[in-house]
């Protein structure tokens, strides 16, 4: 007869046998059993955090930069009710979760125990699929689905409730078997005739943009290689959503920069004046489209997803493939190769005038910005970290806000899985925690946490977890005082009434360095900028970085709420160049 | 054109919507329900009505019936948004008006009335099956089978005979000719 397993020991059995390496979590009374077993699997290593939300986001940076699973543990009650946040966020970002949380045993199940809630019911519409395991004989079952549903097709978040008595109950164990189909759901489900027709499509047009996001990057690395070997083939400008950065040099003449309400000039013009839309793994977010009766009016759209309900969702596309991103490039270019296709060279002539085109927008100098020498600009601080961190292999996470559209504005990511951000759900404090879970996946690399004072308050209890394992990260602080975006936008939308967005009160980031045990820097004159970030990198160990920028500088480009591409109000230095036009009066 | 005071878009021209019957085949498992109806709910989705009860005991598959209405884009994201969710194996859709498919619900009525009067309901109830379940001196119950709008009219004419309570299914649908699913 098989061995007999208890629940928790099962629980480890399959983390091993599905390359578990951290753990992100924090115990409780509902999990001790499994916290128990956690001695006996020397190959896993428990990171313990400081609130839930932290072990979520953690779990989240860690699977974004190493492309494996982030798996976390909690206790019932308020231990998952705390990571509700982060599985949101990475439902909405497509990271694939595994959360193991502890329940009340199931004899109390519905009778309002003590740290007792309705866990599966409260993450139902937050997970691709949970479960409350009921029976000692389904949990192998269950956890192995876990694995496979969590990382196959479009990634996300899911959930498995373990109550306490089944934690001690036996059963007997068995390894994951491969290749199972749930229900028949196939991710590739294209054709040759389709990719014809994509060919047929690129040929004929003139006036062609790639728009691709998130979806290369969870596509895998090679998945941005096929892009990139695509987009030099065809010759085509290619833009990127907020996360699909990085899978395309961002220094490429080739790259327009990233679209959408804070994307560039360039980018947004070429979406709405173009004849060829070729979405790649993005989704049509309202951030990108803004109106949508005047979205890219002129244009053919393809769309590549390997999830069928994002197409057609918002946008109508006129040729739809459904299938893994890199599997679906990887046959384009074998088809074009075939068939002799000789693009570079024959689209050329064709698609000049729109380059040209491109070039005019690109004068405009979009991102541009009036420095000052008295007071450090934010955009300068992005730009002076990336030139003094991009000869090293830096991963960036980020909070929610101004400074994130900064970073993703003058960053310039060559890599893929180098940028962290939460981009559909839009949490704040989700960028320290994150840059913990990165620097876990990460160890000898520089992983920063461009940040915001009043996002990075949120979360800011982990820089203890960060001290504890020794983890270098350094938490790069644009500090204006305000909730820049809300102060921006009531500006901008509600004539200057600030309501509730100024920090009345700040803690001194320094000493709270000091008094987390790690080290603190405070910048506020810019020709001091470029040694203290200096000082920063070199430092052997985790850092708050207290920049002190202008609290006034507003984030531009920007499309206004109910515009379309072509209406964006451009900065301050477009209006002294162009006093007549300046579009950005109408609403300013 | 009005100054928008939203970070989001407005909302843009609203296409004709249609009733749709959605039949879901799902693994008759905790909580399947709440999730298929949780979709609805979390999406802004509409429920008309619903029926659901295993139809295969050795298999352990549930059917769901839902009627709805949506624009023809909404009805898309119904169905590709319910073939997401891991227990559901099968969807099938059709337009409330297709003479291909045959809907049906059925409704008990409770007649309080003296007992010449039952004679009076049963003549109204006949071109839909009615079949009485239930008979005392002063009431009685009575099941009729038919479609949504049949049965509405039917609780109105009954209404001044002495209905007193109404119990009514959801939609249940079914294809005609010999083709199935699956």
């Amino acid at each position: 007869m098989s061995k007999l397993y208890t629940g928790a020991e099962i629980v480890f059995k399959c983390f091993e046998d599905q390359g578990v390496e951290f753990i992100f979590g924090y115990p409780g009374g509902a999990v001790l059993p499994i916290y128990d077993e956690l001695k006996n699997h020397t190959s896993i290593k428990h990171i313990l955090v400081r609130h839930e939300q932290g072990a979520g986001h953690a779990a989240e940076g860690y699977a974004r930069s190493s492309g494996k699973p982030g798996i976390i543990l909690v206790t019932s009650g308020p231990g998952v009710t705390n990571v509700v946040t982060a599985l949101t966020d990475a439902y909405m970002d497509s990271v694939p979760l595994v959360c193991i949380s502890g329940q009340v045993p199931t004899h109390l199940i519905g009778t309002d125990a003590f740290q007792e809630c309705d866990t599966t019911g409260i993450t139902r519409p937050c997970t691709k699929h949970n479960w409350l395991v009921k029976n000692i004989e389904d949990l192998p079952r269950i956890l192995h689905e876990a694995f496979h549903i969590a990382t196959t097709g479009r990634p996300g978040p899911v959930l498995v409730d373990i109550p306490k008595d089944i934690q001690f109950a036996k059963t007997i164990y068995f390894k994951p078997k491969k290749e199972k189909k749930l229900n028949g759901k196939s991710h590739n489900n294209f054709n040759q005739k389709q990719i014809d027709q994509f060919i047929d499509l690129i040929v004929k047009s003139k006036k062609p943009i790639f728009y691709t996001g998130g979806g290369v990057i969870n596509s895998g690395p090679k998945a941005s290689e096929s892009l990139r070997e695509l987009v030099r083939l065809t010759g085509f400008p290619i833009t990127s959503t907020l996360q699909g950065l990085g899978a395309f040099p961002g220094e490429d003449n080739q790259f327009l920069g990233m679209l959408g309400m804070h994307g560039t000039y360039e980018a947004n013009n070429a979406m709405h004046d173009c004849d060829l839309l070729i979405n790649i793994g993005a989704r049509f977010d309202d951030r990108i489209t803004g109106k949508i009766d005047e979205f890219s009016p002129n244009s053919k759209k393809i769309h590549i997803d390997i999830d069928p309900s994002s197409i057609n969702k918002i946008i109508k596309v006129d040729l739809a493939i459904v299938g893994d991103v890199n599997e679906v490039i990887k046959k384009i270019i074998k088809t074009i190769n075939k068939k002799k296709l000789n693009l570079q060279k024959s689209n050329k002539p064709q698609t000049s005038n729109w380059w040209e085109q491109i070039q005019k927008w690109r004068s405009k100098d979009s991102l541009g910005f009036v420095n000052s020498d008295k007071t450090i600009k934010p955009q300068y601080a992005v730009q002076r970290l990336y030139q003094l961190t991009k000869n090293q292999d830096t991963f960036i996470t980020t909070e929610v806000g101004q400074h994130q559209m900064w970073a993703a504005q003058h960053y310039k990511f060559n890599k893929p899985n180098r940028w962290m951000t939460s981009g559909g759900l839009g949490t704040m404090g989700y960028g320290l925690p994150a840059a913990v879970g990165v620097q876990i996946a990460h160890p000898k690399k520089l992983v920063i946490d461009i940040a915001g004072e009043a996002s990075v308050l949120m979360t800011m209890q982990e820089m203890s977890t960060a001290v504890q394992y020794h983890l270098p990260i350094k938490i790069f602080i644009l500090n204006n005082q305000y909730m820049g975006m809300v102060r921006q936008w009531q500006e901008l939308l509600h004539e200057k009434n600030y309501s509730e967005s100024y920090s009345e009160a700040l803690p001194d980031f320094v000493k709270m360095a000091e008094a987390f045990g790690c080290k603190g820097i405070r910048v506020k004159d810019p020709k001091h900028l470029d040694e203290s970030i200096n000082e920063m990198i070199k430092f052997d160990g985790p850092v708050i970085f207290d920049c002190l920028v202008d609290p006034n500088e507003n984030c531009f480009p920007m499309i206004p709420s109910g515009k379309p591409h072509n209406q964006m109000i451009l900065g301050p230095l477009d209006k002294k160049k162009n006093k007549i036009t300046g579009r950005g009066k109408s609403l300013v | 054109m009005a100054k928008s005071k939203s970070a989001y878009s407005l909302p843009t021209k609203k296409e004709k919507t249609d009733t749709h019957i959605i039949v879901v085949w799902v693994d008759n498992e905790a909580g399947v329900l709440a999730r298929v109806v949780g979709l609805f709910s979390g999406r802004g989705y509409n429920i008309e009505s619903l029926a659901v009860a295993e139809v295969d005991l050795k298999k352990n598959i549930s059917r769901i019936t839902i009627v709805t209405t949506g624009t023809p884009q909404v009805i898309d994201q119904i169905k590709l948004q319910l073939r997401k969710l891991v227990p559901v194996h099968n969807v099938a859709d059709f337009k409330r008006d297709d003479k291909n498919v045959i809907f049906r619900e059925m409704a008990l009525f409770k007649i309080v009335t003296k007992k010449k009067q039952i004679k009076k309901c049963l003549n109204v109830c006949e071109n839909f099956n009615p079949v009485i379940l239930d008979k005392t001196k002063k009431s009685v119950v009575i099941q009729i089978t038919a479609l949504r709008r049949e049965i509405d009219l039917m609780s109105i004419k009954l209404k001044p005979l002495g209905l007193v309570s109404t119990s009514r299914t959801g939609a249940v649908a079914m294809t005609r000719g010999a083709e199935f699913f699956k």
